[in-house]
């Protein structure tokens, strides 16, 4: 299965459906996504990591304590990432991202709620829909 | 799906989703709109989420859901709930990740006439002193000790520091500090957030606009609040910024793991809660208000910053150019009020999110200034379009937990807004109409565009008629700056 995500209709606020074959995958491409939804560019003279760690109780749990992980390093920092290494460990998530500093953000997320969120099998995977408050 | 005949109209402008509609429900859902508002409605998830919101454990009959409502999540904008103190639950998603995001109306004595030439002046002046837009970090740097002071004083920390005046304080809800706020239920990663973000307005749906007053519907109201036909008026739409969406974060996280110890069981989990009584609940509150407080204060310091750019454009060429306060309010709130039910005081916690406080005269929670006339409701438009300015009436007392519209409502999607609006022909339009623009980024303003958002004067004179309001003044947008 193929992975990916795409903005979905929200009146007031922003919707992104994600795929991925697995649970990691999924979480790569909501960072991915969610990161574009803000419209970031960064920087080409200088790269940067972080590291994130997670807890949660429930799978949904962890992609929203990771993604409002992300929203904060760019917020604080003003950098932002494209690239992700996660590893699951149960329900504690390991993340290394790689970036840059911002050229520039077009939109700010103020966070990533639970809203009807669910992280359903499908045939080849797994899909959710993520509601960001904007 | 709900569908128009599950739902009662009791009059043209008050309908109901009765309590047997879905088992779960705790209470009815009450709608103060029009019919074709209420189509509107029904064409997102706003009803849905107004009947999961009936289903919070203590909610009281009923919840209410005023007619610029919106699909949100979890909660709907435009929703009100209160809960029981007894047993009930307060619950961060009905609040709002923008804690107390609110408005405040500055009136003045300066004559658009007079002025007209030196907008543009005066519209650059605001633009500079008052920073906004995504990721900008205001003039006052705090240190740790300083914000846990905001966070206790809310508008009160400015007085101290000659920002503000005793009338502006009076002049707000709460006097600009709620009770009960205690920063050291706020997370470390909040109060970094918060070092550098006071004084902004950020970005968003969030504005600084100079308006005129162009009608006056109540003489006696807007005599008491200051506001004169043909003159100007400055209003501010912010928040607590990163601080309180840090807080709300924390606290819906934290939340999912503790609900189930409760017992409580709910349709979305975006609405999760802690009775109020349990450290989990009194926790949230206390942090809740230190972002409300930083909101207050927060707006104080941005009419600050606009008294400094309307003396640098005006003085030496309108001899009054001084702002005062007219009132400011939030819209995204949980306060705990006193209300009569069945003709006995019950103390409950009312959640507002998208929607505004609106007591009536009389209230002993107003200054004495507007306990004749009511409370001042604040109703911004979108861009291009109309603001308004209200009273709070004994209506709203007794049948919206005293509660108003707050803003026309979207009914298009920002991502459909952009595909349909350019944002460098939005700022061309709204200039030929004689608003003076300033915005940081133009696909932002399309998104923001009038047509993005329902008709605010059809959302006024929905809550004007059903009575839970009455019209003070209208206003007309001179110079808009946006983030």
């Amino acid at each position: 299965m193929r992975s990916g995500y795409k903005e979905i209709q929200h009146t007031a606020d922003w919707a992104l459906q994600v795929w991925a074959p697995d649970l990691t995958g999924l979480m790569q491409q909501a960072a991915l996504g969610m990161i574009a939804l803000m419209g970031a560019r960064l920087r080409h003279d200088r790269r940067l990591e972080r590291t994130i760690m997670v807890s949660a109780d429930d799978n949904e749990s962890l992609l929203v304590a990771f993604l409002n992980s992300i929203l904060y390093e760019m917020e604080l920092d003003s950098v932002g990432f494209d690239r992700f290494e996660l590893k699951l460990d149960g329900l504690k998530l390991h993340a290394r991202l790689a970036g840059a500093p911002l050229l520039e953000l077009q939109k700010s997320i103020k966070a990533v709620t639970f809203h009807n969120l669910e992280i359903r099998p499908v045939e080849a995977g797994l899909e959710t829909t993520i509601v960001f408050d904007v | 799906m709900i569908r128009l005949q599950d739902i009662n109209k009791i009059n043209d402008y008050e309908w109901e989703i009765p309590q047997s509609y879905r088992n779960d429900m705790r209470v009815a859902v009450r709608l103060f709109v029009t019919h074709r508002l209420l189509e509107d409605a029904l064409g997102d998830r706003s009803l849905e989420q107004a009947i999961n919101a009936a289903t919070l454990p203590g909610v009281m009959q009923p919840v209410v859901v005023m007619p610029d409502m919106h699909q949100g999540y979890g909660f709907p904008i435009g929703g009100v709930a209160a809960t029981r103190i007894t047993d009930g639950v307060v619950s961060p998603g009905a609040i709002g990740y923008d804690i107390n995001c609110g408005v405040r109306l500055l009136g003045s004595q300066i004559d658009l006439g007079a002025v007209e030439p030196v907008l543009s002046n005066l519209a650059d002046a605001l633009n500079r002193r008052c920073p906004s837009g995504v990721g900008v970090a205001g003039e006052y740097h705090l240190k740790d000790a300083e914000l846990d002071q905001v966070c206790r004083l809310g508008a009160r920390w400015a007085l101290r520091k000659g920002l503000a005046t005793e009338e502006d304080l009076l002049r707000t809800e709460e006097a600009g500090c709620l009770d009960g706020a205690d920063p050291t239920r706020v997370s470390s990663q909040a109060k970094k957030r918060g070092l550098n973000q006071l004084g902004t307005l950020g970005a968003g749906n969030h504005f600084i606009e100079v308006d005129v007053v162009d009608r006056v519907f109540d003489a006696r109201a807007a005599q008491t609040m200051g506001l004169q036909e043909g003159m100007l008026a400055l209003q501010i739409h912010c928040g607590s910024r990163g601080f309180g969406h840090q807080i709300c974060t924390d606290y819906v996280q934290e939340l999912q793991s503790t609900v189930h110890r409760y017992g409580i069981k709910l349709p979305d989990r975006e609405l999760v809660c802690a009775p109020l009584d349990s450290p989990e609940g009194k926790d949230y509150l206390a942090a809740m208000r230190s972002a409300a407080n930083y909101a207050f204060c927060n707006r104080q310091l941005l009419a600050h910053a606009a008294r400094l750019a309307f003396e640098e454009a005006l003085a030496g060429v309108f001899g009054n150019w001084r702002l005062h306060q007219v009132y400011d309010i939030a819209h995204n709130m949980g306060k705990i009020e006193t209300h009569l039910v069945d003709g006995k005081k019950v103390k409950v916690c009312v959640h507002r999110k998208g929607a505004t406080r609106a007591f009536g005269p009389g209230s002993p929670e107003l200054p004495d200034v507007y306990r004749s006339i009511g409370q001042p409701v604040l109703v911004p438009g979108s861009m291009g379009t109309a603001s308004w300015v209200l009273v709070g009436t004994t209506e709203s007392m007794s049948r919206s937990w005293g509660s108003s519209c707050h803003g026309a409502g979207r009914v298009m999607s920002r991502s459909q807004a952009k595909r349909e609006v350019r944002g460098d022909r939005l700022r061309h339009e709204l200039e030929a109409d004689g608003i003076h623009i300033r915005a940081g980024s133009l696909p932002g303003l399309a998104e923001e565009a009038p047509r993005a958002y329902k008709d605010v004067d059809e959302v006024v004179e929905t809550v004007h008629a059903a009575g839970i309001a009455r019209k003070v003044a209208r206003l007309q947008p001179v110079i808009v700056i946006k983030g």
